[in-house]
């Protein structure tokens, strides 16, 4: 929850900041801007949201404390739930500011900026949505038929591999709606292209969550044989780590590259199917680290 | 549960090869996002010059691309070798 909380605070102070400046430049459309800044800030609020829920189940829910491994599916489950906030608040808060400053310099536009705002910050919530996912599956399987060695290392990796990895799908997501908002707000005859290549670039920038949620999900699925030796508790947590800290920076970075398509689109819609593509070629690029990363991670879980 | 000498080195290749890997991937991962977006902002100013464009995106992601390789060797390494 406290980790959930930082993501939420960075993305709303970012919102407001840039709210507060557009007000400041066109204090006519200044109702309009409050309103777009206040819904920017309950989406990026939601990702915390999810937060607190899991922080309260986990307070107030009697837990059976069969096993070692109940004990640290619970403690996976907040690890999974906080860190997984992070990514999702922040990215929300980008396109919020966004366009809050587009309505600024715009203010006919409100209404278009604002769907596009929502639709763009809707996606950038999917990344916590999977950490929720895998945080109810942690608090709600029974584990007592696992054992100990190496089960709980795997339910620790399981939370890890989909709380880190959203921090990065989360951020990316929201740089694309940003730049989204911003082309619209410059260009507005350009939105059907714009809005179009920012929910493809947003689609591609999830995979790395994804890769994160399939091994969270291999994780605490597979069932591994009792083992005596540490050697291979280390290595599913060595997965759990590998995925979800490798998946950060190819979400980011997937991000950058499609906000730079959809910037350069807004600017030249004439020539978008050859942005596109290069915009497809780059992201396929930075995806390859991820790749690499879930490869590694499938190694050790399944080799090793 | 017998912990001995060589089960402690293998359960830290392990955990190093994860950390290797998945830390190696973070900056490879923002960097060629940076390429790419340059490569596209430049394509939409000059759409003529889209192959170069391209093949020039290409070569610097690849450049930025060799940490993260490397770092897959020294997974790999941790994993297999010792």
């Amino acid at each position: 929850m406290g980790v959930g909380a930082i993501g939420a605070a960075i993305g709303e102070g970012y919102t407001a900041a840039e709210a507060n400046l557009a007000i400041s430049r066109n204090t006519k459309s200044a109702g309009d801007i409050f309103k777009s800044m206040l819904i920017g800030q309950a989406i990026a609020e939601s990702a915390s949201i999810f937060a607190l829920v899991i922080a309260m189940i986990l307070l107030f829910t009697k837990f059976s404390a069969t096993s070692y491994v109940t004990v640290c599916a619970i403690f996976a489950a907040g690890l999974s739930m906080g860190f997984g906030a992070i990514g999702s608040g922040i990215g929300a808060g980008f396109p919020a500011g966004a366009a809050c400053t587009g309505m600024s310099r715009q203010p006919a536009l409100s209404g278009k900026l604002t769907t596009n705002m929502l639709i763009g910050s809707a996606v950038c919530q999917t990344p916590s949505i999977f950490a929720l996912v895998v945080s109810f599956i942690l608090i709600f399987t029974d584990f007592s038929g696992y054992p100990v060695s190496p089960g709980c290392a795997a339910v620790l990796g399981a939370g890890l591999a989909i709380g880190l990895g959203a921090i990065g799908s989360g951020i990316g997501g929201g740089v694309v709606a940003e730049s989204s908002c911003n082309g619209i707000a410059r260009q507005p005859l350009t939105i059907t292209p714009v809005t179009n290549v920012m929910l493809l670039g947003q689609a591609i920038a999830q995979t790395p969550a994804i890769l994160g949620l399939l091994i969270s999900f291999i994780l605490i699925y597979k069932g591994f044989p009792a083992t005596d030796s540490i050697a291979p508790s280390m290595a599913l947590l060595g997965a759990g780590i590998c995925m979800g800290v490798g998946a950060i920076g190819p979400g980011i970075g997937e991000g950058i590259a499609s906000s730079g398509g959809v910037k350069a689109i807004a600017r030249n819609q004439e020539v978008v199917g050859v942005i596109t593509r290069s915009m497809l070629v780059g992201m396929a690029v930075a995806e390859s680290t991820a790749i690499y990363s879930m490869v590694i991670a499938l190694v050790m879980i399944f080799v090793a | 549960m017998a912990i001995e000498g060589a089960d402690v080195i293998r359960a830290a290749a392990f955990i190093g090869a994860g950390i290797a890997m998945g830390f190696g991937a973070i900056g490879p991962g923002i960097g060629e996002g940076l390429v790419a977006a340059r490569a596209c902002e430049a394509i939409g100013k000059n759409p003529q010059e889209a192959g170069l464009l391209t093949r020039t995106m290409l070569v610097g992601q690849a450049v930025a691309e060799s940490t993260g390789i490397y770092s897959l060797v020294i997974a790999l390494l941790l994993l297999f070798v010792v």
